[in-house]
């Protein structure tokens, strides 16, 4: 009976920790990677450290409005940002807003429009996954 | 008989006459504009600004800003055709010259139906209404920006533009 229970307890946690692994951010950071490595046969994995510069970095090929994403965003993902028509913006990072980036077609239609303003240019794979590395680990 | 028609009569009266004091409260003060209440337009249009409601343009202004999401007044706010369709539906059905216009008659008062202006901030009444205010108030910081409504208007979500 102890073993059975056990066992159970066992499967259990395999099953949460797979629901875990397959949850729809880890998806879309799967997606990202592998669009990252076809591009970059060298890509080994994404970096929360090159996320937050990306999010600093001010840029000149885009907008002069929207010269970074802390723009708007504000510097510290955990605070909340402002839009230009002084609309709140919750904060960006996942501990801040558990709710972000679990919507893949919402993740991707903001990357569009904002690596449009503020880079003037999509954003490659490799830095919406570690732009979205740095707002998950925050 | 009469005695008893009487009452009725009065409470008639009265009912009418509050109704009709309801009504002009929110149409003929010409500062009622229903808020938004389809879902997909209050969270799209909501994200960057307030969902400024449908009566607030004709339904020609709304094709046309809808018609140009990936430059919207000089943002990116493009969406993909579902809901772009689903939107303009929804802003061309109840705009100033559609179901919203009891509200809207002042509003569309001097504006060229051919070509109406594509910013609610361009139509006379608006700049008549809003004549009084200097621009260092535009440029303070709670304000910052004409789409910036509810910097005054505190009850402008539920549809009140009174002045504040």
């Amino acid at each position: 009976m102890k073993t059975l229970s056990s066992m159970l307890l066992l499967l259990l946690g395999a099953a949460m920790a797979s629901a875990v692994q397959a949850g729809p951010r880890e998806d879309l950071l799967d997606r990202y990677a592998k669009d990252a490595r076809a591009n970059d046969p060298g890509f080994t994995s994404f970096s929360a450290t090159r996320g937050q510069e990306l999010h600093l970095a001010r840029h000149t090929t885009g907008k002069p409005d929207t010269p970074s994403c802390s723009q708007c965003h504000g510097d510290k993902p955990r605070n909340a940002g402002r839009t230009p028509t002084g609309k709140s913006i919750e904060p960006m990072a996942v501990s801040a807003t558990p709710t972000r980036y679990t919507d893949a077609a919402k993740v991707e239609k903001w990357f569009r429009r904002n690596c449009n303003e503020v880079l003037g240019r999509a954003c490659t794979p490799a830095e919406k996954g570690d732009w979205l590395a740095y707002m998950i680990s925050q | 008989m009469v005695l008893t028609i009487r009452p009725v009569a009065a409470a008639l009266f009265l009912i009418f006459f509050s109704a009709l004091l309801l009504d002009r409260a929110q149409a003929g003060s010409g500062h009622y504009y229903p808020p938004v209440t389809d879902k997909l337009t209050q969270d799209e249009c909501g994200s960057c600004h307030m969902a400024f409601p449908a009566a607030l343009l004709p339904a020609r202004s709304w094709q046309r800003i809808m018609g140009g999401l990936a430059d919207h007044f000089g943002d990116d706010a493009s969406l993909d055709p579902a809901a772009t369709a689903h939107i303009t539906r929804y802003l061309t059905d109840n705009a100033a010259d559609g179901a919203g216009s009891r509200h809207a008659r002042k509003l569309m008062r001097g504006i060229d139906q051919a070509n109406p202006p594509l910013r609610i901030t361009e139509l006379p009444k608006w700049v008549s209404e809003h004549r009084e205010i200097s621009p260092r108030e535009w440029k303070s910081k709670d304000v910052g920006s004409k789409a910036n409504c509810t910097a005054c208007h505190v009850d402008a979500s539920k549809g009140y533009f009174e002045d504040d």
